[in-house]
């Protein structure tokens, strides 16, 4: 369900790790369930320098606007133009073609803060669960 | 029965809704053709075809006269149809704003009085009626907050602190002001973090505004430090007035140590809103605020009325003197309560507000299980785990009748349900209320897909809300008949 090779913060967003110390991210398929419909995505410009937790942009569904924050510190590579076209590709395919933003990363150890798919799969279980009580 | 939800479905082309006489003048010309705007498709229907159709709209309508209207945070009381009578009385609807003073004197006298009973109710020393809403009421107090600090020579104070449970108007009314936002964290219990405050009020912070009760309907009990932090540091304390309704004569924003404090005369003051008519936001404030007020103020002197502006006012909001004639419903309904009623309101309030937060209790989770003020704070968690959302329940109410509560608001509760009967209630209303949301609790356990196809009998069913945001279209064209 979660990508076995993907990292995941705890604001439930994800990052891909790619060669030459790049990385996509979006957000993880708990985040878009419980955000709902996405109507509009407020990215960084491609060049902004971003810090790891820090927020970096808007989400915005039909329930309310959320802040998207950077898994990792660096620039701003690319945008996933499509998803700020077509929002809805976020709901609809999250860990692939709902990508949100590419970023070079600048510290790559700050990843060792990240969860692993393993360790998210048990910290969204309790998100769940919590929201079950 | 086939619906028309526009007029241009009706329209036949020539036909008309008046007869005009024979023409006795000279006819002159069209303007010329390229002026012409022929995309208009203007619709051409006959005088009862269009009284039916409009007729026919407001019989879909829905409000305070129609059924219950829990909205929380929005006050929908019933409206006593004596503040109309009042409000179209000659004397005050015949009136001009350039009019002297001195013809006026009636019309001044009642808006004096207006602005001295609302210090009173809010312990404060003065107030301006001039905002036409509540979010201007919050501008105009940071509008005063920032030129208190800057005739102070503090120009460092460019931050307004808020609360994670903040109207969304909150951290807008800040940001319009050209100033910033710190979200002050909520506690355990749903009150202001402490702690939180003492890390973040610095000498940055021009003021902290709070909602009082917060948004979670509950009444904070820390206030004296949190009011005693704030001004130690140098800062105000703002107050958003938006659930006044659940403090009336029992305490004051002033006692509570609030710098000022911005009302709702729609919400607390029974004056229609909500599609029914506009609002009013009066800020009422403490002395050391009193010479930024927005203008004009009242005054009286030896039985004479006239306007003034105070020296250093923050300037006009709004066009003359706000909205006159909701101030005239809100004076009416004070003036028909007195004091001794005013606290009923009150006390009615809150009890009807807890009296469903028990009934519901067991069928809803209550995030913060304590006695409640005007509204109370469910979440639809539980609804939630059965695949059953919030959205799901409200749009099932309105197959019962019912207009739905505030949903997925405060933003710290998930899957909001926020519910404020206010004291206009009957028990029986709220009986009927209980009984459908219990009534929908057990079709979310035991028949999901009923709650996730609602509404089933409302004229339209579910809309697209995500399509409407996504693909916003407020223009009819005429290539929507031909498509």
């Amino acid at each position: 369900m979660n990508p076995k090779a993907y990292k995941y913060t705890k604001d439930h967003e994800w990052l891909c790790p790619e060669g030459d110390n790049k990385g996509k991210m979006g957000l993880a398929n708990y985040a878009q369930t419980q955000l709902g419909d996405i109507v509009f995505l407020d990215l960084p410009a491609p060049g902004t320098q971003v810090e790891q937790f820090k927020k970096m942009g808007e989400v915005e569904s039909v329930k309310a606007v959320s802040d998207l924050f950077s898994p990792a510190s660096g620039k701003v590579a690319e945008i996933n133009q499509k998803a700020v076209d077509e929002p809805k590709l976020v709901n609809e395919d999250p860990y692939d073609a709902g990508w949100l933003v590419r970023l070079e990363l600048s510290s790559p150890s700050e990843l060792d803060a990240l969860m692993s798919s393993d360790e998210y799969d048990k910290y969204e279980a309790e998100a769940s669960a919590e929201g079950a009580q | 029965m086939k619906r028309h939800y526009l007029l241009p479905d009706i329209s036949q082309a020539g036909r008309i809704g008046c007869s005009l006489p024979h023409l006795d003048v000279p006819s002159s010309e069209l303007p010329p053709e390229e002026l012409l705007r022929q995309e208009l498709g203007l619709p051409e229907v006959s005088e009862v075809d269009l009284v039916r159709y409009f007729t026919a709209l407001s019989k879909l309508n829905y409000g305070v006269d129609t059924g219950f209207y829990p909205l929380g945070s929005c006050t929908m009381k019933y409206n006593p149809k004596w503040h109309e009578d009042v409000a179209k009385l000659p004397g005050l609807t015949a009136l001009h704003p350039y009019q002297s003073e001195q013809s006026v004197q009636g019309a001044l006298q009642l808006m004096y009085r207006l602005q001295e009973y609302l210090a009173e109710i809010t312990g404060m020393n003065a107030t301006s009626l001039v905002p036409v809403a509540g979010a201007h009421g919050e501008l105009a107090g940071l509008l005063m907050v920032k030129a208190y600090h800057q005739a102070r020579g503090d120009k460092a104070r460019k931050k307004i602190l808020l609360t994670d449970s903040s109207h969304g108007t909150n951290p807008a009314s800040a940001a319009m002001c050209g100033l910033e936002t710190g979200v002050v964290a909520s506690d355990a219990r749903g009150d202001l973090d402490l702690k939180s405050l003492e890390s973040m009020m610095n000498e940055e912070v021009a003021a902290l505004t709070l909602t009082m009760p917060s948004t979670l309907g509950l009444f904070d009990p820390k206030i004296a430090e949190i009011s005693q932090l704030v001004h130690e540091r140098g800062g105000l304390l703002g107050g958003d007035g938006a659930n006044l309704n659940a403090l009336l004569g029992q305490t004051k924003f002033g006692e509570l140590g609030f710098d000022y404090v911005q009302l709702n005369l729609h919400k607390t003051f029974s004056t229609p809103h909500g599609g029914g008519g506009p609002g009013s936001g009066p800020v009422c404030v403490k002395e050391n605020l009193i010479d930024f007020l927005p203008t004009p103020l009242v005054t009286e002197d030896n039985g004479r009325y006239s306007f003034m502006s105070p020296p250093k006012s923050i300037g006009k909001m709004a066009d003359f003197y706000g909205n006159f004639g909701v101030m005239v419903k809100a004076y009416a309904y004070l003036r028909s309560l007195g004091p001794e009623e005013l606290k009923r309101i009150s006390e009615d309030a809150v009890l009807n507000a807890n009296y469903v937060k028990e009934k519901l209790k067991p069928h809803y989770f209550l995030p913060y299980d304590r006695t409640c003020m005007h509204e109370v704070v469910f979440s639809g968690k539980k609804q939630k785990a059965k695949g059953v959302a919030t959205v799901d329940i409200a749009k099932r109410l309105l197959d019962y009748g019912l207009h739905p509560p505030t949903v997925y608001f405060p933003l710290i509760v998930s899957e909001a349900l926020m519910t404020e009967p206010t004291e206009t209630e009957s028990k029986e209303t709220l009986d009927n209320y209980i009984a459908a949301m219990i009534e929908i609790a057990r079709e979310a356990a035991e028949n999901p897909e009923v709650l996730r196809n609602a509404p089933h009998n409302t004229p339209v069913r579910r809309l697209d809300e995500a399509r409407a945001f996504r693909q916003l279209d407020l223009r009819w064209e005429i290539d929507h008949q031909k498509k």
